[in-house]
């Protein structure tokens, strides 16, 4: 599918299929047009091109077998499909049930689809149990006259986001992250089978963050929800998505797992990170620091320098580090940050080449800091480093009062 | 029981409170209504009259072709026009929007003057359903006005600013009109553009009544996706609400409602605003299925206290019913905007 706004094409050749059960997070720098994605799957922005499908396919497509092979034992397993752009190639799928979503009335949908937006909202004198107590609407009579049933899924919706002592409250009175929570508890107790969320974790605290991954985690595993949203935390999309998909510059750049996607030179390149850098192994980014004459050499391993690694940053203070194991994860770090890394293979004692390099490069420096304060066979290098600084009378010991 | 079923029943108790409260002031209204007035009948005798048919000929006159039709035509009218500021207030989301202030009633009032002008210069009568018709028509047009603005302006300050420019504009052109019409005209429409409920008969109120019942009950029925409209036009849609249908529904059953007051009683001022937000407070809800009957009866014991006001204060005298209504409905705007202040 195609999607823009006021018949221009903002990204095209949108192409996805995902089953039912799994978890789609859009990435992308920001105005790439994730929201927009998600504003025409939703239906709110007009489609300019393709379809969007919601079926049923009783043969089983292999991708990712796992936990949905349980569910679909029984009958058949649920897919949602999001086909191409103009051409419509996905018809000859037999004998899939498919039901294009335009075929679908607004009520039917509002029972398959739920969403969390970003905007805010001014409500005047609602509580939050009937703001959260909205997502019973599609299932309420003519006159929208909530059932007890209907006040219990709120209360317990509101339950599972932690707000059931606000049930009664003014929704007004709430702050912007509580707000939020309310409205995922509006999507939850909507009981969709899919859900939108345009950067649910905005406004939002770590634990509130690591909540909300927890329900939408456990509503996808106790009741099969699809969930597809966008967010900006790459280290959260990396531990909770199925498959992501990068949205840059009016293309999809690229579709995958996120094991797929999370590489370095990829979402620098997504980014345009070039003040900074993105390690794979922290699935964060660092600050990139000013490429100067090193100050201060720093002997580390083991992890024990990465606090040293980031004040030293933080000051402003550039450095070398060494000599580090490539599979250190002091090294991952040094590499980001450091201005110079001597390193040496993984689980190979320091050789006399890492050794050499290392000393002439302390000598450069003038300055040593030692980070770590035990020796094994392994990192020896180091304790004969750290000695010999020492000896040299260029080893700092309280390294707080350095500079 | 949770906690959250016991304060639902509490709730629950508030709102019949509230309806109660509501019914019996607008009961006691009405009976003062009738009661009070330049010949002043005790309410023995207002009672004898009503139930028992007994009373002398003057008296059972006042009562029954005088101040039955006004107070009936108050209670209607009023509660017509809060339920149509109450529709609008949801419609801009825009706690002080209203027929009066957004130069809805101003349009209405125009078109139902430039008829009635024509359809007298050339010796038509007059009737009830060609009046609602006219203002109808007005109301509709200014209504597309704001509806332009309200697109270029998302502000919300700005919206009531264009729309009593549009009123004042309407009104420039209505007292320009009147000016200019025959001596025997003016007297009867000069007394209509400032607004009254003088001069109602039962056939007006037989054609107010009917669009009342219709349209009242309209809104009634929509209070379902006006519920859904209140979290924002994105979450309604996503509840299943036809947000192009619903919106059109909206701006049609809020000019008739408006229109209808318009064309009896001419332009009445902050009733709109002024009543929902009071019964808003009262019940502590927003809930338009609470709200909608709730803002009828407020609407109604509102016009009628301002009734009775206009008309028996200064007695013989009689006030503008748009006089009383801004004394009692203007300090409530204000405290609206000051309250509102910080999302405005």
């Amino acid at each position: 599918m195609s999607v823009g706004y006021n018949g221009k094409v903002l990204i095209g050749g949108i192409d996805i299929e995902l089953e039912r059960g799994r978890i789609l997070t859009l990435i992308g720098p920001n105005g790439s047009g994730k929201s927009t994605i998600l504003k025409t799957i939703v239906r709110q922005l007009k489609r300019l091109s393709g379809c969007v499908y919601i079926g049923e396919k009783t043969d089983f497509s292999g991708i990712g077998a796992g936990g949905s092979k349980i569910q679909s034992s029984t009958s058949a397993d649920k897919i949602q499909k999001f086909d191409l752009s103009g051409g419509n190639n996905y018809i000859n799928i037999k004998p899939a049930v498919m039901t294009d979503m335009d075929k679908l009335s607004d009520s039917e949908l509002a029972k398959i689809m739920s969403i969390v937006l970003t905007e805010r909202m001014n409500t005047d004198l609602l509580t939050c149990g009937d703001v959260a107590a909205t997502g019973r609407y599609p299932y309420t009579g003519r006159l929208g006259i909530l059932s007890a049933d209907d006040r219990k899924k709120a209360y317990e919706a509101l339950k599972l986001v932690g707000l059931e002592d606000l049930f009664d409250r003014d929704f007004m009175t709430l702050s912007d992250g509580q707000r939020q929570r309310v409205m995922l508890a509006r999507a939850i107790c909507q009981e969709p089978e899919i859900m939108v969320l345009d950067e649910p974790t905005s406004y939002l605290d770590i634990k509130h963050k690591l909540m909300l991954l927890n329900i939408l985690r456990k509503n996808v595993a106790a009741k099969g929800v699809t969930v597809i949203m966008s967010l900006h935390e790459l280290e959260l999309a990396q531990k909770i998505s199925d498959y992501i998909l990068c949205v840059k510059d009016g293309f999809v750049q690229r579709y995958g797992t996120p094991e797929e996607i999370f590489r370095s030179d990829f979402i620098k390149e997504l980014y345009d990170l070039d003040n900074g850098h993105y390690s794979e192994v922290f699935g964060s980014v660092e600050l990139r620091s000013e490429k100067a004459e090193p100050k201060v050499f720093v002997i580390a391993g083991g992890g024990a320098g990465m606090m040293e690694f980031r004040r030293l940053q933080r000051e402003g203070i550039p450095f070398s580090a060494g000599v580090l194991h490539e599979n250190d994860v002091d090294y991952e770090l040094a590499r980001a940050i450091a201005v110079k890394v001597i390193s040496e293979r993984p689980f190979e004692r320091i050789g006399s080449a890492a050794y050499n390099e290392a000393a002439e490069e302390m000598k450069k420096c003038g300055r040593v800091i030692c980070c770590v304060s035990e020796f094994g066979e392994m990192n020896e290098g180091n304790r004969r480093l750290a000695e010999e600084a020492k000896a040299a009378g260029i080893l700092c010991e309280d390294y707080t009062k350095l500079f | 029981m949770e906690e959250y079923e016991i304060n639902y029943r509490k709730r629950y108790s508030r709102y019949i409170f509230s309806y109660v409260a509501l019914a019996g002031i607008l009961a006691i209204l009405f009976v003062c209504g009738l009661n009070a007035g330049s010949v002043s009948i005790s309410v023995k005798d207002v009672f004898r009259i009503l139930f028992a048919g007994e009373g002398n000929e003057a008296q059972l006159n006042i009562i029954w072709q005088i101040r039955m039709p006004r107070i009936i035509a108050a209670c209607v009218l009023g509660g017509e026009l809060s339920l149509s500021g109450f529709l609008l207030q949801t419609f801009f989301r825009n706690p002080i929007a209203g027929p009066f202030v957004l130069g809805i009633s101003s349009g209405a009032k125009l078109t139902v003057a430039l008829s009635m002008i024509v359809l007298i210069n050339y010796g038509f009568a007059v009737t009830s359903w060609f009046l609602i018709s006219a203002a109808f028509a007005g109301s509709l047009l200014s209504m597309c006005f704001v509806l332009i603005i309200s697109r270029k302006v998302s502000n919300m300050s700005m919206l009531v600013v264009s729309g009593v420019m549009i009123g004042y504009i309407c009104s420039a052109v209505t007292d320009f009109v009147v000016t200019f019409a025959d001596d025997s005209d003016i007297v009867n429409m000069h007394n209509w553009s400032l607004g009254s409920f003088s001069g109602i008969d039962w056939e007006n109120i037989k054609v107010i009544a009917a669009v009342a019942l219709v349209a009242v009950t309209a809104v009634f029925l929509c209070s379902k996706p006006i519920g859904a409209y209140q979290l924002g036009e994105s979450y309604a849609k996503n509840m299943g609400v036809n947000i192009k249908l619903f919106r059109g529904v909206l701006i049609v059953l809020s000019s008739i409602l408006s229109a209808c007051v318009t064309a009896f009683a001419g332009p009445v001022s902050f009733v709109g605003i002024a009543v929902p937000h009071i019964v808003k407070s009262l019940m502590k809800t927003s809930k338009p299925i609470l709200i909608i009957p709730a803002c009828f009866l407020g609407g109604a014991a509102f016009c009628l206290f301002c009734d009775l006001v206009a008309r028996t204060v200064f007695a013989p005298t009689e006030l503008s019913i748009s006089t009383v209504t801004a004394v009692f409905g203007a300090p409530v705007v204000i405290f609206i905007m000051l309250n509102k202040k910080k999302q405005i």
